[in-house]
């Protein structure tokens, strides 16, 4: 949040003086053969919703990728940094990087500068060593594996329905539907999170996004 | 050296709350009302089996969260005033009634108090009705989730209420609830109490730590 001196009151909007930041609702699961991963699309300065369309999937490498969380800037900077970082690193190995690598050099980053910055980051991804792999690297920079994540602002009203419907060894297909409805019922609660739902599936064919529409949503009716 | 030796704990200093998840839901012939038992000041549990479902009467109950000495004293001046409102009336009062009678303090004293409680119970005119009284406000809902740990519990609830459960679905929808607020947040936790309302009257039971259900862990 901006401190200012001065109060602009109604000469301004709010917007001009908040800044940006990925409300967000991003989420992560792991299942036999790779990870599905999904995020929201709204980008909020202050209450305007600046971009209603983002992408908040952010490829790292050819079957990696992050999941961005908290300030819009810092986390475009730190993904452009661990990119070029990871494809250094992999030229120099002359094999795809793993995907702990990736999780490792985001943590580095988010540790060190931990004062300056203001970033969730979820990295997934798929190599051949380990198969399918989520890491979290929330605010403050810790780093671990879990099987299932979820992370912005949203996904504090998603826990209870992640912890009950959250079985180990599903299916790509199901995941999908899981993935889908965890961050249909966050954006339906949390105000910065909204738009389309964005998915992708990495898995060793390669990645496949999906855009689900607001209208296509799965619905859930408490009326 | 440090100055003292031993420092003050900070909870001696700190407002005692109930951090607390409550819920009710309403089901064909009745409600259902749950909370956790953990009442915290600061950091340190200060009574781990503390029953939030208060009655107000019969067949009306609420569910306290927030500070515990609001709350709590907000469940007893509206137990005084619904029997002055009954007087040596028959008839059992509504919830409409007891509802209103909670909102009406919450709402003129709003700047001082911090506590949010639901109002649930079962009348002869519309049967049962849940009431959230959230900082002043009177909503009738088909079910209403209060507290710290509620955050958690939004998308599970939105998820699997339907309308029209059974008693027993309604049951177990709560204590499902409940388990996995007191899951996820620390300020909610202890034992879960569950009342059922009906028009046969009001029926109180506690799950105890080991007997909620499980969850997976990761």
């Amino acid at each position: 949040i901006v401190s200012t001196f001065n109060n602009y009151n109604d000469l301004y909007p709010d917007w001009t003086q908040r800044e940006v930041s990925t409300g967000t609702t991003i989420m992560a699961v792991e299942f036999e053969g790779g990870v599905v991963i999904g995020a929201d699309s709204r980008t909020t300065t202050g209450a305007y919703i600046a971009n209603r369309v983002t992408d908040k999937l952010t490829p790292i490498h050819e079957r990696i990728f992050c999941c961005r969380s908290g300030s819009a800037a810092d986390t475009q900077a730190i993904a452009d940094a661990v990119t070029y970082q990871l494809g250094f690193h992999s030229i120099e190995l002359d094999e795809a990087p793993l995907v702990q690598t990736a999780a490792s050099l985001f943590r580095e980053m988010c540790y060190r500068y931990r004062e300056e910055l203001m970033a969730g980051i979820i990295v997934a991804g798929w190599d051949p060593r380990r198969g399918g792999q989520v890491y979290t690297v929330p605010v403050g920079g810790m780093m671990t594996r879990q099987p299932v994540s979820v992370g912005g602002s949203g996904s504090s009203y998603i826990y209870g329905y992640v912890d009950s419907n959250y079985r180990a060894g599903m299916s790509k297909e199901e995941c999908l539907k899981f993935t889908a409805e965890a961050l249909t019922l966050a954006m339906e609660r949390d105000g910065s999170s909204g738009g389309v739902v964005r998915l992708a599936v990495i898995s060793e064919q390669g990645v496949e996004r999906q855009v689900i529409l607001g209208n296509q949503l799965p619905k859930f009716s408490t009326v | 050296m440090s100055e003292e030796l031993f420092p003050e704990p900070e909870w001696l200093s700190e407002e005692v709350k109930t951090g607390t998840t409550i819920i009710a839901v309403t089901f064909d012939g009745g409600v259902v009302l749950g909370s956790d038992s953990r009442v915290s000041a600061g950091e340190s549990v200060v009574n781990r089996v503390m029953n939030k479902l208060s009655p107000l009467h019969d067949k009306i109950y609420c569910a306290l969260s927030g500070s515990a000495a609001d709350a709590q004293t907000i469940a007893e001046i509206v137990n005084y005033q619904l029997d002055v409102h009954i007087g040596h009336s028959e008839d059992d009062p509504l919830v409409c009634s007891a509802a209103t009678l909670v909102k009406n303090i919450s709402y003129k004293y709003k700047e001082e108090l911090s506590a949010h409680l639901i109002v649930a119970g079962w009348d002869r005119k519309k049967g049962g009705q849940v009431y959230a009284t959230l900082n002043g406000l009177l909503s009738r809902q088909p079910f209403a989730i209060g507290g710290s740990g509620s955050f958690y519990i939004n998308g599970f609830v939105d998820a699997e209420y339907r309308k029209n459960m059974t008693k027993r679905e309604s049951q177990e929808f709560v204590v499902n609830a409940l388990t996995l607020a007191m899951g996820r947040d620390g300020s909610s936790g202890g034992v879960a109490y569950v009342v059922t309302i009906d028009k046969d009257g009001a029926e109180e039971k506690c799950v105890l730590g080991n007997e909620l259900p499980k969850f997976f862990d990761e």
